[in-house]
């Protein structure tokens, strides 16, 4: 437990000195910011102009923060493993009295604090929409969300980890990422829609289903059992990576 | 304190080491001398537990380096050749990292204590992307002393240091060489024969020579073994020369020059000396013959050279 700490601390503050990281938070704020004024300022016009509209929910920036993870998840990611692998520093690590999947871990920790310091921040728009409707927003939903955010986030980050092993070089690692995570929320879900009622199997394969699901309020345990059982493989493949290069 | 039997690795198709089988001793500094490719860095990553043998075992201070990876890693102080750093860190944070990792109780301390030994503290605040070559081995070097390892396993420790940093870190290395056991790899033949008590040299993965460095001079430098060229009938003095203590193996070459051996640690020279211009004759040449260290070492590792 010890060692994985010491990896995530190191990793933390590797991200909070690191331009990327920096441009990665302020492009999620920024795109979430703008999209969370205008949707309020438009509805408040809705409300002007006919008297009466329908307040914008808790969920109201979770669905476009998890596009944005789809793309700041493998950027974040990228140079997790990539780098120790490219600088010889794996070499360090792996001569130290520290086991794999303990470095893959912290690793994958550092990065989901990371991670979850910006989800977080973002509680400010609930907070902010729960002060302008009336009679509040509904604290449930939000709390729904925001657990499905933060489980896609860990699944998302442990798959970016596994990935980031696999390769020396840390754009590799991006794109490659980019593609699996972009498969495992979208394309893996396409036969449920040809197959209709037979196509079960690849509904509850693809992750945007159970976010969906999770989006409306019903946190069913399979929907979180999906997202840590993701991350359990991310961080297993992680390690049989890094033991798989120890032994080439 | 290192021990390994039949050790070997192969990439792929390719065998790195082949059937290495040596030991360490506490207290001993033992050099691994090769040509780039011989094999040197693997052997040393197998030991300090980052790979896995293909066959053969290694044991650190009894615990062996696949089974006991762990308890090995704890034992060893590991300087890989590429001196692997954090650059955005600062000297200390970075050894208070890699002390944070061995779970050592007074890390602050032991940071201290090495940077003090590899004449570091003044540069304890700089950030490691700013450090000379020679800078950054001393702080690898740093790393590998920091929980005061029982085994010292330094890959080219003294590669990329001006002479005076050489010196300096050599110093260093006899220093712990004292206590503890140093196996340390060079392709520099007088830091392994000012360093080590014992050089192993390895060429293609296989040990092809193993002695003390004085011993292997004296075996292969050809000191012993010298010339001796004179104005007039060598045959006539042959028997009176082959009469001198310590003389062996004489014999007439074919440009009429006379080659004769001595024992190690008895230069007959000077009685040899006398006895030809006692005789009557002139002494034109006496001298040792044979191969340089530096053409043993190319000797010993050129193709098909024998093995020990």
């Amino acid at each position: 437990m010890r060692n994985i700490w010491t990896i995530a601390r190191r990793e933390i503050r590797l991200y909070f000195s690191s331009p990327i990281a920096y441009i990665v938070g302020l492009l999620i704020f920024l795109i979430t910011g703008i999209y969370f004024v205008l949707t309020i300022y438009l509805s408040g016009q809705a409300a002007y102009t006919t008297g009466s509209a329908t307040a914008p929910g808790p969920d109201l920036v979770i669905g476009l923060m998890v596009f944005l993870f789809l793309f700041a998840v493998p950027a974040l990611s990228m140079r997790l493993m990539a780098d120790e692998h490219r600088n010889g520093t794996l070499e360090l690590l792996l001569t130290a009295p520290i086991r794999e999947w303990e470095l893959v871990i912290g690793k994958w920790l550092g990065s989901f604090l990371f991670v979850f310091i910006i989800i977080v921040i973002t509680f400010i728009y609930p907070i902010v929409l729960n002060s302008l409707v009336t009679p509040g927003i509904d604290q449930g939903l939000m709390m729904a969300n925001y657990l499905a955010i933060t489980l896609v986030a860990a699944a998302f980050l442990a798959i970016g980890t596994a990935i980031s092993s696999f390769f020396n070089n840390q754009f590799a690692a991006f794109f490659a990422t980019l593609a699996v995570l972009f498969f495992l929320w979208v394309v893996i879900g396409w036969p449920a829609v040809v197959l209709q009622g037979s196509g079960g199997i690849f509904n509850y394969l693809s992750m945007s289903t159970h976010f969906s699901s999770m989006q409306t309020g019903t946190v069913a345990l399979s929907d979180i059992v999906y997202y840590l059982s993701l991350t359990v493989l991310g961080l297993f493949l992680g390690t049989v990576a890094v033991e798989i290069r120890r032994w080439k | 304190m290192i021990r390994t039997t039949g050790l070997t690795k192969d990439y792929g198709a390719r065998r790195a080491i082949d059937n290495l089988t040596f030991e360490a001793n506490q207290g001993e500094v033992v050099g691994f001398l090769g040509p780039n490719g011989a094999g040197k860095t693997t052997t040393m990553r197998i030991l300090a537990g980052y790979m896995p043998p293909t066959l053969g075992t290694a044991q650190i201070a009894g615990f062996d380096v696949v089974e006991e990876s762990i308890e090995v890693r704890r034992r060893v102080g590991y300087l890989p050749e590429t001196v692997p750093l954090y650059s955005d860190m600062t000297v200390f944070d970075y050894l208070k990292f890699m002390a944070d990792l061995r779970h050592l109780p007074n890390g602050d301390e032991m940071v201290d204590n090495a940077l003090e030994m590899v004449q570091m503290e003044q540069r304890a605040d700089g950030y490691i992307s700013n450090l000379s070559k020679g800078m950054r081995q001393r702080v690898g070097l740093a790393q590998a002393l920091l929980h005061k390892p029982e085994v010292l396993i330094l890959d080219e420790p003294t590669i990329g240091l001006d002479p005076a940093q050489v010196v300096e870190v050599r110093g260093i290395i006899r220093e712990i060489g004292k206590e503890r056991t140093v196996l340390l790899s060079t392709h520099i033949l007088s830091e392994a024969q000012q360093l080590c008590d014992r050089v192993l040299i390895i060429n293609k993965g296989r040990i092809v020579a193993e002695d003390t460095p004085e011993n292997l001079q004296a075996r292969l430098v050809g000191a012993e073994r010298s010339i001796l060229r004179i104005r007039g009938d060598a045959e006539e003095l042959m028997p009176l020369i082959s009469k001198i203590n310590g003389v062996q193996d004489i014999k007439i070459r074919p440009d009429g020059a006379m080659e004769f051996q001595f024992a190690p640690g008895v230069d007959v020279r000077p009685e040899v000396a006398k006895t030809v211009v006692q005789s009557g004759f002139d002494l034109l040449e006496l001298s040792p013959i044979g191969l340089s260290l530096e053409e043993i070492f190319l000797e010993l590792t050129r193709d098909g050279a024998p093995t020990k």
